[in-house]
């Protein structure tokens, strides 16, 4: 039994990326050493060249990946810290996203942004501790946030392969999450959602790290409830017919995502059930709260994010 | 080898004349409505596009700014294609989705004019370092006003350009305003210090002369394309036409028109060249043809307005109800 962590399967898309097209390179903030757990050893075997340690300055770097891609390369970038992405968003929503029409198709900007450790790491506060994945996918940037590692390769694998700017948010609270693999791992299509559990009566969809307590939720109401647990896995875009399919089978949905309420991701996904399908049941939401600012105490922090007994609740109020 | 039209003193100041006429025209459009959302003229910096891209050759790029005609038509980009663009048909540029802000032609190496004042430096210093790990010898110009002096990710791109002695030419088109903001009262220090500050070699030049902008320009291409890195050229010049086509509905008054008469008679076109007048008749027929062809181009089927958004083609939901 080989068990493969998240971050080693990350590292290993990267890799195989790296020694399959010489116009993949990544740009990050101590990449060569792999302070993020993506990267180590990359830069000694593909050298500095290609495994670029850049100085602080997340709007350069970002955007000189914008110029690589403009320019042949298929550049990764690599942010320490999901809030960064607030840092970049011209670079990413104005520059990187809006080239290829602007141009009338001259311009294509094959760009990975990867960001390791997004949402809530125990202590990091108000700063670091951000899900901002509902911003890009609003403006139409593909957005992925895979919950496993063997989709972390796969989807991490896509992305770069993509012609499209991409970001993927690794969820901290999925980067501990280790896989018995033993398929050979390979590539996950953009836009492809993943059943993790059939079920009859509610169809939950969750996102990132929540996949994981949806599916331990879904057990423990086992005698109660045949609870489906849908992962989206690229939120832009959506899969909506995996979506659609599984709520003409169960005809009641919530949605878990840790990402703020108002104009989030799960409000998205309640928007597309009410216009393309006839619930038994008003839909619901587990979610951050509305504008939330993640606390720094422990205890508060928690309980701003989504947890498994609202889920439970939540569950059971659809069933009523 | 430089670009074919740039090469001697008549080839420049045709190149100059062109980009004249095509702003008086594209003034007229605008005036007259042809032209929506206006237009940024570049009358009165010609020599600044023309001097620098006389110092490049056909491979080379440039990354340009909201005030991008000039540099666009200097690099060689079809006047006609540019009309149309401004226009936005089918014909034109970018197919008529990017208009005068975004105007790009990359089977030139022009990556784009950009809306966002500071944008262009870092993609042309990431464009450039690609050229530079494959070992091709490109050099990036990257075009910007003082107004630009005073965005943070301008000075990241220095600092960046400077520790990967990227191929990249920095062009500060000082014309004395951002906006109404004379620079005097907004640049801290001077732009060469800024340059400098990175270690980057820096000069200013006089920006209405377009042979001292292509001798400093040419200084910094050979430097780039020798692997000695990035250059910095504060070019001083002045446009002697409103921010913007807009300007005129607000009657600002933020100069004197002392001051625009003293810097008109040192206008960059006043070269004394003898064909001069041969060379105005020749563009104005070059201009009148290609405003036919802009003006025959068709105009975009709206069912095509997302077209170009992905790559990969992925087709956006409509925003309809039904
Ligand atoms: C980052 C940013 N801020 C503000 C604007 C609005 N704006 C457009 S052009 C301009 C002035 C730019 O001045 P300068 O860089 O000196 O260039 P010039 O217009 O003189 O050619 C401003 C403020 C913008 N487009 N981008």
């Amino acid at each position: 039994m080989t068990l493969l962590s998240y971050a080693k399967a990350m590292n290993r898309a990267l890799s195989d990326a790296l020694e399959a097209d010489p116009a993949v390179c990544v740009f990050g903030e101590d990449v060569g050493a792999g302070l993020a757990g993506l990267t180590p050893g990359l830069q000694r075997r593909f050298g500095a060249g290609r495994v670029v340690d850049v100085p602080l300055s997340e709007q350069a770097f970002t955007s000189a990946g914008i110029g690589a891609a403009l320019n042949g390369m298929r550049p990764v970038i690599e942010l320490q810290i999901p809030s960064l992405l607030f840092l970049v968003f011209e670079q990413l929503a104005n520059q990187a996203h809006k080239f290829p029409l602007m141009t009338g198709g001259q311009a294509r900007v094959p760009l990975t942004v990867v960001v390791p450790g997004s949402g809530s790491r125990s202590g990091w506060a108000g700063q670091h501790s951000d899900h901002p994945y509902g911003l890009f996918a609003h403006v139409g940037i593909k957005t992925l946030a895979p919950a496993t590692p063997t989709d972390a390769y796969g989807l991490l694998s896509s992305a770069i392969a993509d012609d499209d700017p991409v970001v993927l948010f690794a969820p901290a609270g999925a980067l501990a999450v280790r896989e018995d693999v033993t398929a050979p791992l390979a590539p996950v299509p953009i836009g492809a959602a993943r059943i993790h559990r059939a079920g009859t009566d509610v169809t939950v969809v969750a996102v990132g790290h929540l996949v994981h307590q949806a599916v331990a939720v879904a057990e423990e109401l086992a005698d109660e409830v045949s609870v489906e647990v849908l992962d989206p896995r690229t939120l832009y875009p959506l899969d909506r017919s995996a979506l659609v399919e599984s709520l003409r089978r169960t005809g009641r949905l919530v949605v878990v995502d840790d990402s703020n309420r108002f104009a989030g991701f799960a409000a998205e996904v309640l928007a597309v059930a009410a216009e393309e399908c006839r619930l038994l049941a008003p839909p619901l939401r587990v979610t951050r709260p509305d504008g939330a600012v993640l606390p720094f105490a422990p205890a508060l922090d928690r309980a701003l994010q989504p947890g498994a007994e609202q889920l439970r609740d939540a569950v059971r109020a659809v069933l009523k | 080898m430089s670009l074919p039209h740039l090469t001697d003193p008549a080839g420049r100041y045709r190149a100059m004349r062109l980009i004249r006429s095509f702003e008086e025209l594209a003034l007229e459009w605008v005036r007259s409505g042809l032209v929506v959302g206006g237009t940024h003229p570049y009358i009165g910096q010609e020599a600044v596009a023309v001097g620098v891209c006389a110092a490049l050759d056909p491979a080379d790029q440039l990354t340009s700014t909201h005030r991008g005609h000039g540099h666009v038509l200097a690099k060689g980009a079809d006047p006609g294609r540019l009309l149309a663009e401004l226009l936005g048909r089918v014909g034109g540029l970018n197919g008529g989705r990017g208009g005068s802000m975004h105007a790009a032609d990359f089977s030139l190496g022009i990556l784009g004019a950009n809306g966002i004042v500071g944008a262009g430096a870092p993609i042309a210093v990431g464009s450039a370092w690609a050229a530079q790990q494959r070992g091709e010898p490109t050099v990036v110009a990257s075009f910007f006003g003082d107004g630009a002096l005073n965005q943070g990710v301008l000075l990241e791109a220095l600092n960046l350009a400077s520790i990967w002695r990227a191929p990249v030419v920095f062009v500060c088109e000082n014309n004395g305003y951002a906006t109404t903001l004379p620079a005097a009262a907004a640049v801290g220090g001077s732009a060469c210090g800024r340059a400098a500050a990175f270690g980057i070699p820096a000069e200013t030049v006089d920006g209405m002369d377009v042979e001292a902008v292509r001798a400093a320009a040419e200084r910094a291409v050979q430097r780039a394309r020798a692997g000695g890195g990035p250059s910095f050229l504060e070019c001083l010049t002045y446009r002697f036409e409103a921010h913007h086509t807009m300007e005129r509905r607000f009657r600002l008054s933020y100069r004197t028109a002392a001051e625009v008469a003293s810097w008109r008679e040192r206008d960059p076109l006043a070269t004394g060249l003898p064909e001069a007048a041969r060379i105005d008749r020749e563009v104005a027929e070059l201009l009148s043809a290609a405003a036919e062809f802009a003006l025959a181009s068709a105009e975009p089927d709206p069912a095509t307005a997302t077209d170009h958004l992905y790559a990969s083609g992925l087709r956006p939901r409509s925003g309809a109800a039904l």
